[in-house]
């Protein structure tokens, strides 16, 4: 009990410090990329502070939904963040909730942000929860099916079983099962963190906004939970990658040692992650929003081909 | 004797609601009277039947009794066991539950309308209910059956002044009558190999049956229940009857009724026909994915708030029956832990889903109480007024969307395990279906999640959207007690599961021969796994305090910050065009837009728009927008269907000729016919 109570404080602090720092990275790459200076790095812990020390606005057509919020969507994005392996293969918190309840968590998180959205009255916030949740819905059967070929290999839905399957057969990642459903995760984090070609997290009042639109009416403090709670679940999504198809450097147990080699690699595997993102959002336009059903379709297609060749090979 | 209070219990429940069913019938004229007898017996009736079942559920052999009627093949046989009694509790906690929040809510009828008639009616569907759970003789099962969809269609159709009405009430018992001739060749087949009609007789019995008459008595129950159930293609009397009827008789008839269904299906496959072959299961997990997308594909388009959840019925039976299927999979393989599993899966989720559908149904008709309207384009805001039906609500769009951690969430998440355990057992290109199914289980909860969005968000957020929802009173004190206790329901059964399988065990050693509830629960009886060694694990009680824990530090947090930041109220961003009025909002219609289009290969929809302009297109006066889906079902399947009937009747009017004399010569050919065949034996 206590022992898991100090692995989930230390993971815990681990959320919170790495999450806005790979998104930071994020930003400071594509900047670099397209030949920008762009923000350091740590530009989003500046932000999250600063957020922190303004006022508020509260639309007068809100009710109580539009304040719960963004707890909601911080604590299950943190929640979630203790159920997933970052530096050792076992979390904290995976007995109590396996790569279901993941999904299911942020589903949760997302369904109060979409509420919140409608809550405003703004159209804006209705335009972003309709989106939402389009394109969350047919996003949805392609990670369950990317992610059942992977517990399958595993024999388990629990992400510490499935990350210590991983590591005993640490060059599973070649076999084309893992590296189509690997393909079909990309595509669905691609969508899930609303990055270019399905949204665009720079864009702010256009009409093409998802994410951005349903969270418009946020400011202040409120907008700081927010934001975090959609870095953790950046992070978490990017981790899940990470750490189920290249378990390399994954500390076995919870030694000082482990950890400290378990984060350098951990960190070195997300920057890979960061760079192939940054690379895709720089390379591609975005896309018409009726053209993304189809990208999610390629995607299922991808988790449906991984599945059966996990049968066939 | 350790027996014995089950049966007082169950026998004196049904004298209640026979005697209560009476007493409405006589009362008709003092509608204060009346009104109180129809929930206060239904109520006591109720709390009877729930001591009944739970007693029956917790002890371990079958109680049984029976009265011989002198007619051959019928006796009022009744066998009261762990599934009997499983779903008379959901029943027992439903008819408490609406008879509760009944007590004002028939208020309204007072002096418009007989209320005498509709306590007759709602008491004897609870007693044919729970008749039919009990029942161990098929035509006694039969008779039950026949009643139920008899008092319901005289329910469904209680404003019968309304053509709509009358009309969604032909449908249902057209289709009940189907239904019941499918059941009724069903139970003669079976009676005829074991001589007997009773379900006793069908079980030993069953090992005898040939290949091709266990085939032929599993279609035809599967065809008969699947229309009382509302599965697709068999389901387009369900969203015609359910919103049309009085808001507890929907919540009755979304939560229970159609559950007779599942009900007969776990008793007939897993209990009267011995061991299916696996094409059977395939069958019913196929149909129960088509049922679960396209139910929720079609729940997506509806702007009317009742009829909304009518087609979710269609989506969680269709969940339901996934693990049924995979069940009976299980079971012919040879993996009884994993067909318990399964099973628990499918009935824990009709537990469930009686509970939220009926809590959502009870919102939807206090809505519909004080605003006098369905059509969600016309609400809006409602989360002022009524605060409470407003979170009884969300509550409830919550659980039915599968998000822990509440009990959707749980029998979810057990269905998954055991698709993907259905990997592992199986062998062939048919264990691809396994996780293709979860998949389809994945995006039919991401579309309900979609669809509870709108249907929450469009009724009870942002500003009203019409004169109705703007005068809108919270529901009186009865009507909420009603909710918050199916709403307590569905919290108590999401956080502690791990509390209640126990009663499940009960049912799965009945149908199956194994006990599963041990090896599900581990981590000091907080942590629900699948049995098998790794598998998966999970605990919605923990998800719940961790949600907490984390939740405190963060309010702490932000409203101390709030405090010394300070913060105001101001007006939502409006563009710039200052106003920002209900015009402005995303309506039902504009929420589900998206979809519209995605899937616009099942709906075809059609649309059009007349703008109105005097000078440029660009600036019209008015515009007028039509905008509708093609009911396919109604169209492809049974348009085609009614034609034919229709030419079949004209063709018969031929020999129908209204001569007497031609009628005369009727009788006496199939007489003469009748008395060649019985000779010739």
């Amino acid at each position: 009990m206590t022992e898991m109570l100090v692995k989930s404080g230390v993971q815990l602090v681990l959320l919170l410090l790495v999450a806005p720092l790979i998104s930071g990275i994020v930003k400071t790459l594509k900047a670099r990329l397209q030949t920008r200076r762009g923000p350091d790095v740590f530009q989003p812990y500046r932000d999250l502070f600063k957020l922190m020390r303004k006022g508020m606005v509260i639309p007068d057509t809100a009710s109580w939904i539009f304040s719960v919020t963004p707890y909601i969507v911080f604590a299950t994005a943190t929640l979630v963040g203790l159920m997933i392996p970052m530096t050792a293969t076992d979390a904290p918190l995976s007995l109590f909730g396996g790569v279901l309840a993941v999904v299911y968590l942020l589903a949760l998180g997302r369904f109060f942000l979409a509420l919140a959205g409608l809550d405003t009255g703004s159209s804006f916030g209705g335009l972003g929860s309709s989106r939402e949740m389009t394109i969350s819905a047919i996003a949805e059967p392609a990670m369950m099916l990317a992610i059942f070929t992977v517990a399958l290999g595993a024999n388990s839905t629990n992400l510490s079983e499935m990350a210590q399957a991983a590591v005993s057969q640490s060059w599973k990642f070649l076999e084309p099962s893992q590296m189509l459903a690997f393909a079909a995760l990309f595509v669905v984090l691609i969508a899930e963190t609303g990055r270019i070609p399905v949204d665009n997290q720079a864009t702010h009042l256009e009409l093409t906004m998802i994410h951005e639109a349903m969270i418009l009416e946020y400011s202040g403090p409120y907008l700081a939970l927010i934001e975090l709670g959609a870095w953790i679940k950046q992070l978490v999504l990017m981790t899940l990658l990470v750490n189920t198809f290249f378990p390399f450097g994954l500390s076995s147990d919870w030694t000082v040692a482990g950890l400290g080699m378990g984060l350098v690699v951990y960190l070195g595997k997300l920057l890979g992650l960061a760079c192939f993102i940054v690379m895709v959002e720089t390379t591609n336009a975005k896309m018409r929003l009726f053209r993304v059903p189809e990208l999610l379709a390629v995607a299922f297609i991808l988790g449906a081909l991984a599945l059966i060749s996990t049968f066939l090979f | 004797m350790n027996t014995f209070p089950i049966g007082e219990a169950f026998t004196l429940g049904l004298g209640v609601y026979s005697a209560g069913a009476i007493a409405c019938l006589a009362s008709w004229r003092k509608p204060v009277l009346a009104r109180h007898l129809c929930c206060g017996t239904a109520l006591a009736g109720a709390i009877l039947q729930a001591v009944a079942a739970l007693l029956g559920i917790l002890q371990g052999a079958p109680v049984r009794w029976a009265i011989s009627s002198g007619v051959p093949l019928f006796g009022f046989s009744f066998a009261y066991d762990a599934l009997a009694g499983f779903f008379n509790l959901a029943s027992a906690i439903l008819g408490a539950a609406v008879s509760i929040y009944s007590f004002t809510y028939l208020k309204e009828f007072e002096g418009k309308r007989n209320i005498g008639f509709f306590g007759f009616l709602y008491h004897l569907l609870l007693l044919s209910l729970t008749i039919a759970f009990t029942a161990a003789n098929a035509y006694l099962f039969l008779i039950g059956w026949e009643v139920m969809a008899l008092a319901a269609y005289g329910l469904v159709t209680f404003y019968h002044e309304d053509r709509e009405t009358r009309r969604a009430g032909l449908l249902y018992v057209i289709m009940a009558h189907v239904d019941t001739g499918c059941l009724l060749l069903g139970f003669a087949l079976l009676s005829q190999a074991s001589g007997s009609a009773e379900f006793a007789s069908f079980r030993t019995a069953a090992a005898q049956l040939s290949g091709g008459q266990q085939a032929a008595a599993f279609v035809l129950f599967f065809l008969g229940f699947s229309i009382k159930a509302g599965v697709i293609p068999f389901h387009i009397w369900l969203p015609a009857a359910h919103p049309v009827a009085p808001s507890n008789i929907s919540a009755l008839l979304s939560g229970i009724v159609v559950k007779a269904g599942i009900y007969g299906m776990v008793r007939i496959f897993f209990d009267a026909l011995g061991v299916l072959p696996p094409w059977a299961g395939v069958l019913v997990l196929i149909v129960g994915v088509a049922s679960a997308v396209l139910g929720v594909l079609y729940a997506l388009m509806e702007h009317d708030l009742k009829r909304l959840l009518a087609y979710h019925t269609i989506e969680n039976i269709g969940i339901i029956l996934m693990g049924l299927g995979v069940a009976l999979v299980f079971r012919v393989v040879g993996h009884p832990q994993l067909a318990a599993v399964a099973l628990i899966a499918a009935i824990f989720h009709t537990l469930n889903h009686a509970i939220f559908k009926c809590l959502l149904f009870l919102g939807a008709g206090s809505v519909h109480h004080t605003t006098g309207t369905r059509n969600m384009e016309e609400l809006g805001g409602l989360i002022r007024p009524m605060p409470v039906t407003a979170f009884c609500f969300l509550v409830g769009a919550v659980a039915i969307s599968g998000l822990p951690p509440l009990n959707g969430f749980v029998s979810e998440w057990l269905t998954y395990q055991s698709l993907l355990a259905g990997y592992g057992a199986t062998g062939g290109l048919i264990r691809i279906l396994f996780p293709i199914a979860g998949s389809m289980l994945a995006l039919t909860g991401a579309l309900a999640a979609a669809c509870f969005v709108k249907a929450f968000g469009i009724t009870f957020l942002a500003l009203p959207r019409g004169a109705a929802s703007r005068q809108a009173r919270e529901a009186p004190r009865s009507m909420l007690w009603g909710m918050g206790f199916l709403t307590a329901a569905c919290v108590v059964l999401g956080l502690g599961i791990t509390w209640f399988l126990p009663v499940f065990d009960a049912v799965t050693a009945q149908l199956l021969g194994v006990e599963v509830g041990a090896n599900l629960i581990s981590g000091n009886g907080m942590v629900l796994s699948t049995g098998t060694p790794k598998g998966g694990t999970v605990s919605t009680a923990v998800i719940g305090l961790g949600l907490l824990v984390l939740l405190i530090p963060a309010v702490l947090l932000v409203s101390l910050r709030a405090r010394r930041n300070g913060h105001r109220h101001g007006p939502a961003w409006d563009c710039g065009l200052p106003g920002l009025s209900s015009e402005n909002e995303y309506t039902a219609t504009a929420f589900s837009k998206g979809l519209r289009m995605i899937f616009s290969a099942l709906y075809q929809p059609r649309r059009e728009i007349q703008a109105v302009f005097d000078v440029s297109p660009y600036y019209p006066k008015e515009i007028h927008f039509e905008s509708e889906i093609e009911p396919t079902f109604e169209k492809r399947l049974y348009g085609p269907l009614q034609d034919l009937i229709l030419w079949f009747s004209t063709r018969m009017r031929a020999i129908q000729a209204g001569s007497i004399h031609a009628y005369l010569a009727y009788i006496f050919i199939t007489l003469v016919a009748l008395l060649i065949l019985v000779s010739r034996r």
